[in-house]
């Protein structure tokens, strides 16, 4: 699975990499990492804009682990 | 939106936080604050600059509360919801001078994007040009967002990191209580305090107090941020913070319609000057200093309430820079711009430019 790994940048860079990996694979699952609740919301509905589903929100070493999915 | 569990945070959250920020504004006008200028972070923060003698422009001097409470609001919103997370390094030095550069751009103009549109709500039709500069300079940065502009990557630190811009907020509120402001009185202890002038115009500090704490809890709960609005409209064409700033506007307008507060025109406007090419231009700076630092200057407060370090330095940038601007009469004044304000504009564009082109590394 693909991974964004966007923890520790401040905003709107964790939405800018999420979707510019999502756009580039159109399709499947993405794994996004990142440290903030913010961008947990703004991850989802970026994702969400897009077609794609949240299937995961995890806490994870004291940020978060989304899963993406689209088919 | 299932996973997003956080109520304020979905599209009648942030309305909600809009409508309710518009209405605290108008009332506290209501109550003692400068016309069209019931929150400004910009000016506020000035006024602080000037309570603490950073300045000495006699007209612009008075501790803000509702500073103090926006990042105590904060601090306590991401403490009940467990938000807060201790964080810096990111650029930090760069984010001291954005903020300094934000401050001097905004003061051409005469407010942050908060007041820009409580300007317009009272009827100030040059905070048109204002608000067209903002959207000008957000938009410049989002050209360097897109071309692979960030700033690195902030690290988790010592909760006290967090906690020093909270600190210092109840530190400047002891000083309040320590050296209260005297009838006539330019000066209370280490405080100045202004005895005419926007400086003198205050609502009671209990209610700018209690004020500032609502709306910085609100703000963190719901992320409202202007700058972020436009951003996000132009990025993503999203309109989430939009509908958030729209209904802040929109709010606004209605309570000073009904508060006898609107008074439309371009001429003898509260605070506000007519050289619209500057307002244009002040803004735009402060718009490209806000974009290239992630949030205007009331979302950098709250965020500096969260735990934020980089944040707290922005809003110490703007205070300092601040100071800058009235000891170097870059500061505009309601028969214009300051006899600087042209050379703080060209610097200005130059430093925001020049941290634009020259921190586009890809993210490690």
């Amino acid at each position: 699975m693909a991974t964004v790994d966007a923890r520790g940048l401040s905003c709107p860079q964790p939405v800018l990499l999420a979707l510019g990996e999502m756009k580039k694979l159109g399709r499947g699952a993405l794994e996004v990492l990142v440290d903030t609740d913010t961008s947990v919301e703004n991850v989802t509905r970026a994702a969400e804009s897009l077609g794609w589903s949240v299937k995961e929100t995890q806490p994870e070493g004291g940020g978060y682990r989304l899963v993406l999915e689209k088919s | 939106m299932a996973a997003v569990k956080n109520i304020f945070a979905t599209r009648w959250g942030i309305i909600g936080v809009g409508v309710v920020i518009g209405v605290l504004a108008t009332l506290l006008q209501k109550w003692g604050n400068p016309a069209n200028m019931g929150v400004c972070v910009a000016c506020f923060d000035r006024d602080i600059a000037g309570a603490l003698g950073l300045h000495r422009a006699e007209v612009v001097q008075y501790m803000r509360p509702e500073i103090i409470g926006f990042v105590l609001g904060s601090l306590i919103a991401a403490y009940a919801f467990r938000e807060f997370r201790p964080r810096a390094g990111s650029a930090p030095v760069v984010r001291f001078v954005l903020g300094a550069f934000a401050m001097i751009g905004a003061l051409v103009f005469l407010g942050c994007p908060w007041r820009a549109l409580l300007r317009l709500a009272g009827g100030d039709g040059n905070a048109i040009f204002g608000l067209a500069g903002l959207a000008f300079g957000v938009w410049i940065g989002t050209w360097f967002l897109k071309t692979g502009y960030n700033l690195g990557r902030a690290t988790p630190t010592y909760p006290a990191v967090g906690w020093i811009l909270p600190l210092t907020m109840l530190g400047f509120l002891a000083l309040m209580l320590v050296f209260p402001q005297i009838p006539n009185e330019p000066k209370s202890g280490v405080l100045f305090y202004s005895v005419k002038g926007p400086g003198s115009q205050h609502a009671p500090l209990a209610v700018s107090l209690l004020a500032g704490l609502a709306v910085g809890f609100l703000a963190q709960r719901s992320r409202f941020c202007t700058m972020g609005a436009i951003r996000d409209l132009i990025l993503f064409r999203q309109i989430h913070l939009f509908s958030g700033l729209l209904a802040l506007i929109v709010t606004a307008w209605v309570m000073n319609l009904i508060l006898g507060q609107f008074k439309p025109g371009f001429e003898n406007q509260p605070v506000a000057h007519t050289q619209g090419l500057w307002n244009f231009l002040g803004m735009t700076v402060a718009g490209l200093a806000f974009a290239l630092g992630g949030g205007c200057p009331g979302r950098q407060l709250f965020l500096a309430g969260e735990g934020d370090g980089d944040a707290a330095l922005f809003v110490l940038g703007m205070i300092v820079g601040a100071g800058f601007a009235h000891n170097f009469g870059m500061a505009s004044s309601p028969s214009g711009i300051g006899p600087h304000g042209i050379a703080a504009v060209v610097v200005g564009l130059a430093v925001c430019l020049f941290i634009g082109f020259s921190m586009r590394q890809k993210a490690a």
